[in-house]
C-alpha cells in the first residue's frame, strides 16, 4: 500500500491575525504557520494504516516555514518519504494552484490511496482534497473517520450530519478528506524528532505549475465588524414586555 | 531486542543522567518509597517494585502499564530512602522517559508537551504575549530586549505567573515588593521560555533540553547579577539542571531572595493581617532543595499572623498534586483515583483550623482554590501566595504602600 498525505501550513490562530496594506489579504509578516489540525489526523490515519497492514507513507507539503518541522515529526511517527514542494507563494496559496502543482508529483508516486485533512481554516476556494482529486482523476470521499484496506479494497466511514455514519467501497487509487483519524494524533519526543532529522531526507521538487485559475479574486479581507443594528430594551420585566409588544405591532407580527 | 540489552540499557541511562544514579543498585527492597507515595496505593509499579521488576529481568511489564503516570515527582520517595537512591529525578523520570518514548503517554499530557514545544509555555498561549500581565502596571517593568540596560536581577517570571489569570495576581504582587525595596529588576518577557522541569520529570527530557537552551541563549544576551525566580520548579532547573548544560548563573527563589530582605520588609509590614495560616511547603522549594525556614520567617514578620503547622509539614511535606507533568494529567489522575491530592491539603489545612493556606508556588493556587470549591467546610479557606500576604501587610486601605 502506497499512501501519499498531502499536509498544508496555515496561519496558527494562537496569534493575531491582521489584515496587511493591499486591505485583501492575511499580513503574513508576524503570522506563524502550523499544520492544519485535520492533516495531522490524516497523517495520523496513514501511520495506522501502515502499522496495520504495511506500506509506504509519504508527506508532501509546501516549502513554508515550519515545513521542515512538519516532515521530520511525520518521520518521527513513522513516515517513509519526504517531500517538500518548492516555489514562490509569497503572493498566496490557493487551493486551485495547490492541488495542480501537487498532482503532478503525486502522479509519479503512484498512490493507492491519497490522504489529506477534510479542510482547513484559510480554504477560501473550498477544500484541498477535491480539486486534488479531480487534477488526479481519482474518485473523492470527504468527512472520513475510518478506513480499512484489505485486498487493494477500501472500506470507509464516512460522516454526515445528525451523528449518521455510512460505510463505503472505496475503489482505489482514491483520495480521502479525513475528519479524524481513529486515534488522537501522537506525541513524539523531541528526542526521537531530533534522531530523526540527523537520519531522514527532504526530497525537493519545483512546483512545475502554479495555476491558480479557478480560485475566487478577494476584494477586501476584514476583521468582524460591530453594527449598530441591536437595541437593547431596559427596565423591570413589564417595561420590557409592553415595549417588546409594541415592537411587534410595529412590525405588524401581532 | 533482548529483555536483557533493555535493562542493562535503561540502567546506564538512569546511571549517565542522574547523579548518584549509580546508587539504584543499592536498593534494600525496604519498600519505605512506595508506602510514603502519596498515590501508592495505585501506582501498580511503585518505584520498590520497579527496582524489584528490573532485578527479575520484568522490566518490560512494568512499561505496558499507564498507572506510572501517577507519579507526581514530588520527591517523598526520594527523601525516605534510606539508600539515598534518586528515585524522584533518576527511576521514576527515565521510566516516564521510556513511556512516553513507547507512545504510552495519556494524551492530556500530550497536549502541554507538544505545547512547550510549540509556543514554550505549556498553556498554548502566545509567545509574543508572554508579558501581557504587565500592561497597565506603572512605573513600566523592564524588559531587557528592549532596555539592553545591564540589571541587578532578573526575574524569571514562568509559565503560570505570565499566563494564569490566578497567578498573575502572585506576580503583580511579587512587582510591588521589589519596588518597594527598590531593587533594579527586569524580565525576559517573549524571550522567555518555559522552564522545563515539569516537562522533564513527566519524562521529556528533550523538550526540557530544547527550553533549556532556548532561556541559556536569551540569559547570555543580558547583564544581570543574578536570577530569581517565582517558581519552585524553574528555581529547581536553573540550580541542579541547568549548570550540567552549561548554563549557570546564581539563582533564588523569590523567598530566599526576600528573606535577605527581612530587615528592610519589616517595617513596611503596616497592616496587620489577622489570619491564621498554615504554610504548605511546595516539593521543589522543600523536600528537593531544603528550603523550609525562609517562607516562614516571612510569613511570621507579618504582623497578626499566627502561623500553624499541618500534620505534614517540611520534609514530610505532601504535594498538591501538580508535580512530574500531575499539573496536565487532572482528568487521568481523577480516573484512577477519585480522589484530588490538593482536596486531602485542604482537608489538613482545616484540621488545624487555618483560614487561610499560603503557597509559595504558582501551581499551588489554582490548585488548592480549586479544591477548596469541593471540600465540605472549605469555602471560607483562601489560597494566598507569600507574596500576596506580604503586599496585603503593607498597602493600606488605599492599595498604596
Amino acid at each position: 500500500m502506497n499512501i501519499v498525505v498531502l499536509a498544508k501550513l496555515v496561519p496558527d490562530l494562537v496569534e493575531e491575525l491582521t489584515i496587511d496594506a493591499s486591505g485583501a489579504a492575511l499580513d503574513m509578516t508576524f503570522a506563524r504557520l502550523i499544520i492544519n489540525e485535520l492533516d495531522d489526523h490524516a497523517i495520523e490515519q496513514s501511520i495506522l494504516l501502515k502499522e496495520r497492514s504495511g506500506g509506504q507513507v509519504t508527506v508532501i507539503t509546501l516549502d513554508l516555514e515550519g515545513a521542515d518541522d512538519v516532515l521530520f515529526t511525520a518521520a518521527a511517527k513513522g513516515a517513509d518519504r519526504l517531500i517538500k514542494i518548492k516555489g514562490d507563494f509569497a503572493g498566496g496559496v490557493s487551493n486551485h494552484a495547490l492541488a495542480r502543482a501537487c498532482a503532478t508529483i503525486v502522479k509519479e508516486l503512484q498512490p493507492d490511496l491519497v490522504l489529506t485533512g477534510v479542510q482547513a481554516h484559510n480554504d477560501i476556494d473550498g477544500s484541498a482534497g477535491p480539486l486534488l482529486a479531480e487534477c488526479l482523476g481519482m474518485p473523492y470521499v470527504g468527512y472520513v473517520h475510518g478506513i480499512a484496506i484489505s485486498d487493494g479494497k477500501s472500506k470507509v466511514l464516512k460522516e454526515y450530519p445528525g451523528g449518521l455514519v455510512a460505510e463505503l467501497d472505496v475503489v482505489l487509487p482514491a483520495v480521502l478528506g479525513v475528519q479524524a483519524s481513529e486515534q488522537p494524533p501522537r506525541y513524539v519526543a523531541v528526542s526521537k524528532v531530533r534522531q530523526v532529522m540527523k537520519t531522514s531526507k527532504i526530497e525537493e521538487r519545483s512546483a512545475s505549475e502554479w495555476d491558480a485559475n479557478g480560485a475566487p479574486i478577494i476584494g477586501r479581507m476584514f476583521q468582524p465588524e460591530a453594527s449598530t443594528h441591536a437595541t437593547m430594551i431596559t427596565g423591570n420585566a413589564d417595561d420590557v414586555a409592553t415595549k417588546l409588544v409594541g415592537i411587534f405591532k410595529e412590525f405588524g407580527v401581532l | 531486542m533482548s529483555t536483557e540489552v533493555v535493562e542493562q540499557s535503561f540502567y546506564e541511562k538512569v546511571l549517565e543522567a542522574t547523579p548518584r544514579g549509580e546508587r539504584l543498585r543499592l536498593c534494600l527492597e525496604c519498600g519505605n518509597c512506595s508506602g510514603i507515595c502519596p498515590f501508592g496505593y495505585l501506582m501498580v509499579y511503585p518505584p520498590s517494585r520497579l527496582i524489584a521488576a528490573l532485578r527479575a529481568d520484568r522490566f518490560e511489564k512494568a512499561l505496558s502499564t499507564d498507572a506510572i503516570w501517577m507519579c507526581v515527582s514530588c520527591y517523598a520517595c526520594t527523601a525516605v530512602c534510606p539508600s539515598q537512591i534518586p528515585l524522584t529525578p533518576g527511576l521514576m523520570a527515565r521510566t516516564k522517559e521510556e513511556l512516553l518514548l513507547a507512545g504510552n503517554v495519556p494524551s492530556e499530557l500530550q497536549n502541554a508537551l507538544a505545547n512547550s514545544q510549540r509556543y514554550g509555555n505549556p498553556l498554548g498561549e502566545s509567545p509574543r504575549k508572554r508579558a501581557d500581565w504587565t500592561n497597565g502596571i506603572s512605573p513600566e517593568i523592564k524588559i531587557l530586549g528592549k532596555t539592553k540596560q545591564p540589571v541587578d536581577i532578573l526575574w524569571f517570571v514562568g509559565d503560570y505567573p505570565s499566563y494564569h489569570p490566578r497567578v498573575q495576581s502572585t506576580a503583580k504582587a511579587l512587582v510591588k515588593i521589589l519596588n518597594a525595596l527598590g531593587v533594579n529588576f527586569a524580565i525576559l518577557g517573549p524571550e522567555e521560555s518555559s522552564d522545563g522541569d515539569s516537562q522533564r520529570m513527566a519524562g521529556e527530557r528533550g523538550l526540557f533540553e530544547m527550553l533549556a537552551d532556548k532561556n541559556g541563549k536569551a540569559f547570555s544576551k543580558y547583564q544581570f547579577n543574578e536570577i530569581i525566580t517565582t517558581d519552585p520548579h524553574a528555581y529547581n532547573a536553573l540550580k541542579n539542571e541547568y549548570p550540567r548544560l552549561g548554563i549557570s548563573y546564581p539563582v533564588r527563589h523569590y523567598t530566599t531572595f526576600l528573606a535577605g530582605y527581612l530587615d528592610q520588609i519589616k517595617p513596611l509590614l503596616k497592616s496587620e493581617v489577622k489570619a491564621k495560616i498554615t504554610y504548605h511547603d511546595p516539593c521543589y522549594l522543600g523536600r528537593a532543595n531544603g528550603i523550609f525556614e525562609e517562607p516562614r520567617a516571612l510569613l511570621e514578620a507579618i504582623p497578626g499572623v499566627e502561623l500553624l503547622e499541618m500534620t505534614h509539614n517540611h520534609t514530610n511535606s505532601l504535594c498538591c498534586g501538580g508535580g512530574g507533568g500531575g499539573m496536565w494529567l487532572d482528568g487521568f489522575q481523577w480516573e484512577k483515583a477519585h480522589t484530588r491530592l490538593s482536596e486531602w491539603r485542604v482537608r489538613e489545612a482545616l484540621s488545624v483550623g487555618a483560614n487561610v493556606l499560603a503557597v509559595a508556588c504558582p501551581y499551588e493556587t489554582p490548585r488548592f482554590e480549586d479544591a477548596a470549591k469541593t471540600v465540605q467546610g472549605a469555602a471560607q479557606l483562601k489560597v494566598r501566595d507569600i507574596a500576596e500576604l506580604l503586599v496585603e501587610a503593607m498597602e493600606n486601605e488605599r492599595g498604596e504602600i
